[in-house]
């Protein structure tokens, strides 16, 4: 054991103990660390009269303010209700047309709308709706199911291919796997439908197939596509005569189409937003074609 | 390894070794249908080469040295090994994740490489593999020394730092295969937790054997700390692993804890992982090495002994803070959040501790990077734990829960204090241990704490930003009273401070390279010094008085 030595540089001795070298001073606990450990101290303990704090068998101390957290946060649930009730009864009973005359209330709409867009669409369709492979792009103006918000409400509500007993369905077929066509004709009718919106196409090497095509295309895919290809916003067929594709409008996507069929899917958001929510979609959504030519 | 074990010694080394090839042979075939199978196997491999290590030296000639003379650093050498070789791991795993928070492609469209498989392989990396190593490695440095005598055992030390090995190499590699109680930093399954109760209870034996041998009157501050991180952590470590296995051939099983119990339980678990695995043993380790580099006595024995309850007794109760607004009670929460700010001074006690300690010795901090490693961590050790006691302040925590906040309070904690400490010890170590002059490079040790300190702040500085901005985003309101961001807004916010905190990780990860290197070249090229003093027990004859 070492002795009680005196330090040079601190001028204190030490605790007279030694352990491999190592000694200690026997400086007293500062006294600013004992006021730090006094008013932290006190603070605790007016926080423990003040809310709840300590357990007594089956109940607790409630505090002098009788606050819990789980009052507090109903009654910020109410406030929050209440800050937006007065737009939210407004998009949620006024006619759509009255709702978008009023510029105040789009303004809201849009704003609103474009945070539920982002939490619920975005993951899709993108955060700007403009979609991307096999999710359809909302801004373009060209619909599957409709445009006007009540056709975007019931979409939203309903979902495409859902399990929601008003489901919209949509099922191209799959003509080729499931041998309805044979896979010249795949061929031919995709190289009519290719041509439509590429007419230098239809060079005379190729003229041929796509007047076969044509034939296969008349009887078999204008039920739903229409005679001029121009879709049905009825069944969700879309036009094939734009510019707009879904699934990619290059000759070996439209194969694959025809070939494997398309069923897409869209959820059906009726249990899962209010009715408010998805009416300021329906119109956010509205907008968001409008907005863009 | 074997060539310091008598002969019976090596016969109980034999037994362990085969009775875990056993267990191993059995896990493999009652969970052969399962993912607990692959682990039998792993569990017979890992004991298959231990075994044909003992065998392979099982008749060489015996040891003569006389034990009573010499410390056992065997496994304190192979210990520092293992926690280095666990810091590139674990740290390269922390950037890969990191990456792919910037990058989600880095995870290549496979199950295993999935952020949720490699984020626990990174924490469990770097806690259990790099710092857990290290505290057994410098626990058995720092009892020896500081108590004159032997570590009290001559088979259970290796069984304790093989055994933890083989406990993290389980955990790990079940992540990988997905297998995982879901319990933050308590990952690993049943059968790899009754592993590890075992393996912890004998290294408890062992420090208590080995101090009750001590030929010092007192038990020096750094013992506490050791032992009060050895026992709580085996008390934390069985308490929130209570769990029933689906059957007794499979990997998975369910907690007896419910509901909000069972979060209550995780976070008393998690947080008091927190102190009593990164803060008690790593303080521990500052005790001990931060004096020995600055050659300066402690500040002060009565702010140890405070700061030392403090910490025990209050940590205790901090970990509902961890639960603030949740279905736990409001009055355990109050309760959370009290004892985390009463616990502020404590802590800060033990960080000035270690500052005012170095009164008298600022010049080394100044010239030697390896002490300005230790002062590093003490900054940050108090840096992190005002940081942890404002943020369990219920209003604040409101704001930084669920937020990058969290995660960079814990790397400015984890990468500035524990492992800043650790480097530090560890190249103060090195050369005592291997008897060498010094290190093979003062300048590589000064290029990896310029490294970590630049790493680190990067790291935090990017966390803060983008902890508080998420913060706000999430809690923006348009004057409609409608959420002005969508989640996926805060994220996009997110994006520049992900690619800033994978950038501080790889620097993080490229000084622990080079202390990697400096420590290989140490070992390697470094002359043994001639005349280091002698670094031996106290023999019988000079036993001091009391």
């Amino acid at each position: 054991m070492a002795e009680v030595e005196r330090d040079s540089v601190s001028g204190r001795e030490t605790t007279g103990h030694e352990w491999n070298g190592i000694k200690e001073l026997d400086t007293p606990v500062p006294r600013g660390v004992l006021m730090f450990l006094i008013v932290t101290h006190i603070w605790a303990i007016v926080w423990w009269f003040l809310v709840p704090a300590w357990p007594l068998g089956t109940t607790y101390t409630r505090g002098f303010l009788w606050t819990d957290q789980r009052t507090t946060v109903e009654a910020q649930v109410v406030e929050g209700q209440q800050e937006r009730a007065a737009w939210m009864a407004r998009i949620e009973t006024e006619p759509y047309n009255a709702i978008m005359a009023d510029e105040a209330l789009m303004q809201t709409v849009r704003h609103t709308g474009r945070q539920l867009f982002g939490d619920n669409c975005a993951a899709c369709h993108g955060r700007d709706g403009k979609g991307r492979a096999n999710y359809p792009d909302l801004t373009d103006g060209d619909w599957l199911w409709g445009g006007s918000p009540e056709l975007i409400e019931q979409t939203l509500r309903v979902g495409i291919n859902t399990a929601h007993p008003d489901s919209r369905i949509a099922q191209m077929p799959a003509f080729g796997r499931d041998q309805m066509l044979e896979r010249e004709q795949v061929r031919s009718v995709a190289a009519y439908v290719y041509s439509l919106t590429h007419p230098d196409y239809s060079t005379p090497q190729n003229i041929d197939r796509v007047n076969a095509g044509r034939e296969v295309f008349v009887t078999t895919c204008a039920t739903c596509h229409g005679e001029n290809a121009a879709g049905n916003l009825e069944v969700g067929a879309p036009n094939l005569t734009d510019a707009h594709w879904v699934y990619g409008g290059d000759l070996d996507t439209i194969i694959a189409s025809v070939h494997g069929g398309r069923q897409g899917h869209m959820p059906t958001w009726d249990e899962r937003l209010t009715k408010a929510e998805i009416r300021t979609l329906a119109l956010y959504v509205h907008d968001l074609g409008a907005q863009q030519p | 390894m074997i060539a310091n074990l008598t002969s019976s010694e090596r016969q109980q080394a034999f037994v362990l070794a085969v009775g875990v090839v056993l267990a191993g042979g059995a896990m493999t075939i009652l969970g052969r249908s399962d993912t607990l199978g692959v682990h039998g196997a792993i569990v017979m491999l890992f004991a298959g080469v231990v075994l044909y290590l003992i065998m392979s030296s099982f008749y060489d000639p015996e040891p003569v040295e006389d034990r009573e003379s010499s410390y056992y650093d065997d496994p304190i050498k192979a210990g520092i090994v293992l926690s280095m070789a666990w810091a590139v791991f674990g740290m390269f795993m922390g950037v890969w994740v990191a990456a792919q928070l910037a990058w989600p492609d880095l995870a290549f469209d496979a199950a295993w490489s999935s952020f949720g498989r490699l984020r626990p392989t990174h924490t469990t990396g770097v806690i259990f593999g790099f710092g857990g190593n290290a505290l057994i490695a410098t626990s058995f440095h720092v009892v020896q020394r500081t108590s004159r005598a032997r570590l009290a055992g001559q088979v259970s030390p290796w069984f304790v730092l093989l055994g933890y090995n083989l406990f993290c190499v389980l955990a790990v590699s079940g992540y990988l295969l997905g297998v995982t109680q879901s319990k933050e930093y308590a990952e690993a399954e049943w059968y790899a937790d009754l592993w590890l109760v075992i393996v912890w209870v004998t290294y408890f034996v062992l420090y208590l054997r080995t101090i009750a041998r001590r030929k010092e009157p007192h038990i020096y501050v750094a013992n506490w700390y050791f032992m009060a991180f050895i026992l709580v952590v085996a008390i934390l470590h069985i308490v929130n692993n209570l769990a029933l296995p689906v059957s007794w051939g499979h990997a998975k099983s369910y907690t007896i804890w419910p509901g909000v119990q069972d979060a209550m339980v995780q976070w008393w678990y998690g947080h008091n992982a927190v102190a009593f695995f990164l803060t008690a043993g790593f303080l521990g380790m500052l005790y001990y090495y931060l004096p020995v580099r600055a050659q300066r006595p402690i500040f002060s024995y009565r702010l140890s002994i405070l700061s030392f309850w403090g910490i025990t007794f209050f940590y205790m109760w901090a970990g509902s803070h961890h639960l603030h607004y949740t279905a736990l009670p409001h009055w355990v929460q109050t309760l959370g959040m009290t004892f985390s700010v009463m616990l502020l001074v404590p802590s800060w006690a033990s960080a000035g501790n270690a500052l005012l300690t170095l009164n008298g010795a600022w010049h080394r901090v100044r010239d030697d990077a390896t002490l300005r490693f230790m002062m590093a961590a003490a900054v940050f050790y108090g840096l992190s734990t005002f940081e942890g006691s404002f943020m369990a302040i219920r209003p604040v925590n409101s704001l930084s829960h669920y937020t990058d906040w969290t995660v960079g309070h814990v790397h400015a904690g984890a990468l500035g204090w524990v492992a800043l400490i650790t480097f530090g010890s560890l190249y103060t170590l090195v050369p005592a241990l291997w008897k060498r002059e010094r290190m093979y490079s003062a300048a590589l040790i000064e290029v990896h704490f310029w490294l970590a300190i630049a790493g680190t702040l990067i790291y935090v500085f990017a966390m803060w930003n983008s902890g508080i901005i998420q913060g706000l985003m999430w809690r923006t309101y348009t004057e409609d009273g409608a959420l002005a961001y969508s989640f996926v807004d805060s994220l996009v916010a997110m994006y520049p401070y992900y690619i800033a905190r994978a950038f501080g990780g790889l620097l993080f990860l490229i000084g622990a390279i080079v202390g990697c290197y400096n420590i290989w070249m140490t070992v390697r090229a470094v002359p043994v010094a001639a005349a280091r003093a002698a670094d031996v027990p106290v023999t019988p004859v000079a036993v001091p008085g009391e």
